[in-house]
C-alpha cells in the first residue's frame, strides 16, 4: 500500500516539478485540482482503513475534554460514528450537502439537551485535529508529501467544520426565533381587575413588533371588556427610548379613540429625565407614580363616571 | 345613501349604515348642522360603528360637525370607533382634538348627560 | 398569486375613492392579511386616492400581489402593491409634501406622510406639469 501511494506521489512530482512549490502557496494561488483530487482519494481510503481506530481516539478525546457531557457514551460514540463517516462522503464527493442535513438533524436532537455552540465547535476542531496528528503519523517519513496531503486536506476540513458550526448556529438562531415568538404571546396579558378596569402590565424589552401586538390586544381588550380606564404598567420595562414612548402616545390616542382613558404607571424618574432630555412629550398623558397609585387614580376616575352614569340613566328613564 | 338621523330626547343620534364617500359625509355634516338648530338639541351623538376605515377626510368632517354643533350649544361624542380602525387612524397621525369618544351608543348617551349637565349654563337657552 | 391580473380602478370623483379602498381590503383579505392590516392598507388607499381626486382631478389606482422569492437565511413573503398614478400638477417640493401637516389642499396634511407611516415601503416621484406615482408595499407577516 505504502509503496503504491509512493509511486503516485513519485508519478506526480515528475509530472509537474513546479507542482510542489504551487502546493506551497496554496493559500494565495489555487491548488491544482488533479493532484489535490488524488490526494483526497488517498486521504478518504487513510480515513477508511483506520476508521475504527480513529473513531476511537476521537470519543475517547472527546470524554477528556469534557465535551458532550449531557450525552452517554454510547451516544457520544454513535455520533461520532455518523459525522466521521459525512466526513469521508464530503471528502471524497466534495458535496456538503448531505453533512448539512445530518447537521441540522443532530442540532435538532442535542440542541434541547442544552449541548452548547462551543461544545458542537469543540468537538469538530478536535476531529480536525485527530485526523491530522494520524496524517502526521502516517506520511513522518515524508515531509514533502505530507505538505501536499495537508494542503489538500486542510480546506476540505474547515468546510466540513464551517458546515456544523453554521449549522448548529442557524439551527439554534431557528429555536431562539420561536421561542421569542412563544414568549411575545405569552408576555402581553391584558387583566380586568374590576369592571371596566383593564391593567396591562409590560415586562421586558419593547420592540416595534411587540409594541404593534400590545396595542393591538389591548385595543380588543378594551372592546371586549367595555373597559372605561385602563392603566398600563411599564415598571418592568428596562429601558424607554423615544420610540417606546411614542407607542405609548399611539397606544394612549387610540385608547381613547375607543372611550377608555389610559393611565401610565411605573415611569421612573431616570426615563423620564431621559424622556424630557430627548424631547419627547408626554404631557397629554396622564401618568401616576406606581401601579397602586395608578389603580386608586383609575377606581377614583370609575367610581366618580358610575355615579354619573346611575343618574343619567334616570334621567333617561325619566325622559322617556 | 343619506345617513339617518334620529332624534331622541334632547339628542340626536346619526347612525352611519354603510362606508360613506366623501359628499354622503358632507351631507351627514350638512343634515346634523340644520338639524341641531332647528331641534335645538343639546348633544350628537355620530355613531360610526359599522366604518371599517377613519381617514383623513372622514376624521375632518367629524371635527367640523363637532366645531359647528359646539357654536349651536350643543355637544358631540363619536361612539363606536373599532379596534382596527383606532390603531389606523394613530399610525396614519390622525386625531379627533376635543371631540369626545365612547365605547358605543349607551356610553355614549351617558358621556352627553354628563356633559350636559356639567354645561348647565346652556339649559336656560333652550 | 402572481398569475392574478393586477386590478385597475380608475379614479375620477370621492366614490371611486370608496370603491379603490373597498377593492383593495378584498385583495387583501384574499391574499390572507389579517384583520389590523386590512384596515391599515384600505386607509392608506384611501389617502392616496384621495390625493389624486384633490390635487389631479382624475388618475387611477392600481393594486398587484407580489411575491419576494426568499434566500437561503430567509423565507420568500407576499405583498400587497399599491400604485397610485396620476398626469396632474405634479409636486415641486417632495420633500416638503412629505412633512406632517403639510397641505396645499383642504386636507390635514397627514395623507402622504401618514400612508408611508401605513405601509412598509413607500415611494414617490413626481414632476411638475407631468404627474405624480406613488407606489406603496405592505408585506404579509
Amino acid at each position: 500500500m505504502d509503496g503504491k501511494k509512493r509511486e503516485r506521489e513519485t508519478r506526480t512530482k515528475n509530472q509537474d516539478p513546479e507542482k510542489r512549490e504551487s502546493s506551497y502557496e496554496s493559500l494565495t494561488g489555487p491548488v491544482i485540482p488533479e493532484s489535490t483530487a488524488a490526494l483526497l482519494r488517498e486521504l478518504v481510503s487513510h480515513l477508511r482503513e483506520n476508521r475504527t481506530q480513529l473513531r476511537e481516539e476521537w470519543a475517547r478525546r472527546i470524554t477528556e475534554s469534557q465535551l458532550l457531557l449531557a450525552m452517554t457514551k454510547e451516544e457520544i460514540f454513535k455520533e461520532a460514528t455518523a459525522v466521521y463517516d459525512n466526513y469521508i462522503a464530503v471528502l471524497e464527493t466534495g458535496s456538503v450537502e448531505a453533512l448539512e442535513a445530518y447537521a441540522r438533524d443532530l442540532s435538532e436532537r442535542i440542541i434541547p439537551r442544552g449541548v452548547e455552540t462551543r461544545e458542537v465547535l469543540g468537538i469538530v476542531l478536535l476531529l480536525r485535529d485527530v485526523l491530522a496528528r494520524s496524517l502526521f503519523k502516517k506520511y513522518q517519513a515524508d515531509f514533502a508529501l505530507l505538505n501536499r496531503v495537508l494542503d489538500a486536506y486542510e480546506p476540505a476540513a474547515n468546510r466540513i467544520a464551517n458546515t456544523v458550526g453554521v449549522g448548529f448556529v442557524q439551527e439554534r438562531e431557528r429555536i431562539i426565533r420561536q421561542q421569542q415568538e412563544a414568549i411575545r404571546e405569552l408576555s402581553t396579558p391584558v387583566l380586568q381587575v374590576r369592571e371596566r378596569l383593564l391593567i396591562l402590565p409590560i415586562i421586558g424589552v419593547i420592540d416595534p413588533q411587540r409594541a404593534r401586538q400590545l396595542t393591538e390586544q389591548l385595543l380588543r381588550g378594551i372592546r371586549a371588556n367595555r373597559a372605561k380606564v385602563v392603566v398600563i404598567d411599564i415598571t418592568g420595562v428596562p429601558a424607554v427610548d423615544s420610540m417606546v414612548a411614542n407607542h405609548l402616545v399611539q397606544t394612549v390616542d387610540a385608547s381613547r379613540l375607543m372611550g377608555a382613558t389610559v393611565i401610565v404607571t411605573g415611569l421612573s424618574s431616570e426615563i423620564a429625565q431621559t424622556l424630557v432630555t430627548i424631547g419627547v412629550d408626554l404631557t397629554k398623558m396622564k401618568t401616576v407614580g406606581d401601579l397602586q397609585g395608578g389603580i386608586e387614580e383609575a377606581e377614583r376616575l370609575l367610581g366618580y363616571k358610575v355615579n354619573m352614569v346611575t343618574q343619567s340613566t334616570d334621567q333617561i328613564a325619566a325622559a322617556k | 345613501m343619506r345617513v339617518p338621523i334620529l332624534k331622541q330626547g334632547n339628542y340626536l343620534i346619526a347612525s352611519i349604515q354603510s362606508a360613506l364617500s366623501d359628499y354622503e359625509l358632507l351631507q351627514l355634516r350638512d343634515d346634523l348642522a340644520a338639524q341641531v338648530g332647528r331641534f335645538r338639541s343639546k348633544g350628537v351623538i355620530v355613531d360610526v360603528t359599522v366604518l371599517d376605515i377613519m381617514d383623513s377626510f372622514a376624521v375632518r368632517t367629524l371635527r367640523a360637525i363637532a366645531q359647528i354643533a359646539r357654536m349651536r350649544g350643543s355637544e358631540t361624542v363619536i361612539v363606536g370607533i373599532q379596534p382596527e380602525v383606532a390603531f389606523a387612524m394613530v399610525q396614519l397621525g390622525l386625531a379627533l382634538g376635543e371631540v369626545e369618544t365612547a365605547l358605543d351608543l349607551e356610553e355614549g348617551l351617558a358621556l352627553l348627560e354628563l356633559r350636559t349637565k356639567q354645561g348647565g349654563s346652556r339649559d336656560s337657552q333652550s | 398569486m402572481t398569475a392574478k391580473a393586477e386590478i385597475h380602478i380608475p379614479i375620477n370623483s370621492d366614490s371611486d375613492i370608496v370603491t379603490a379602498r373597498q377593492q383593495g381590503r378584498a385583495l387583501a383579505q384574499e391574499m390572507g392579511f389579517n384583520g389590523s392590516d386590512l384596515t391599515v392598507i384600505s386607509t392608506a388607499i384611501s389617502e392616496i386616492a384621495r390625493n389624486i381626486v384633490e390635487h389631479a382631478k382624475s388618475g387611477e389606482i392600481i393594486l398587484n400581489a407580489v411575491n419576494s422569492p426568499g434566500t437561503v437565511n430567509s423565507p420568500g413573503k407576499i405583498g400587497l402593491v399599491v400604485i397610485a398614478r396620476d398626469k396632474g400638477p405634479g409636486i415641486a417640493d417632495i420633500a416638503l409634501a412629505m412633512q406632517d401637516g403639510y397641505s396645499t389642499g383642504k386636507g390635514l396634511g397627514v395623507g402622504l406622510p401618514g400612508s408611508r407611516r401605513l405601509m412598509d415601503e413607500f415611494e414617490i416621484t413626481s414632476a411638475p406639469g407631468i404627474g405624480t406615482t406613488v407606489t406603496m408595499k405592505k408585506w404579509k407577516r
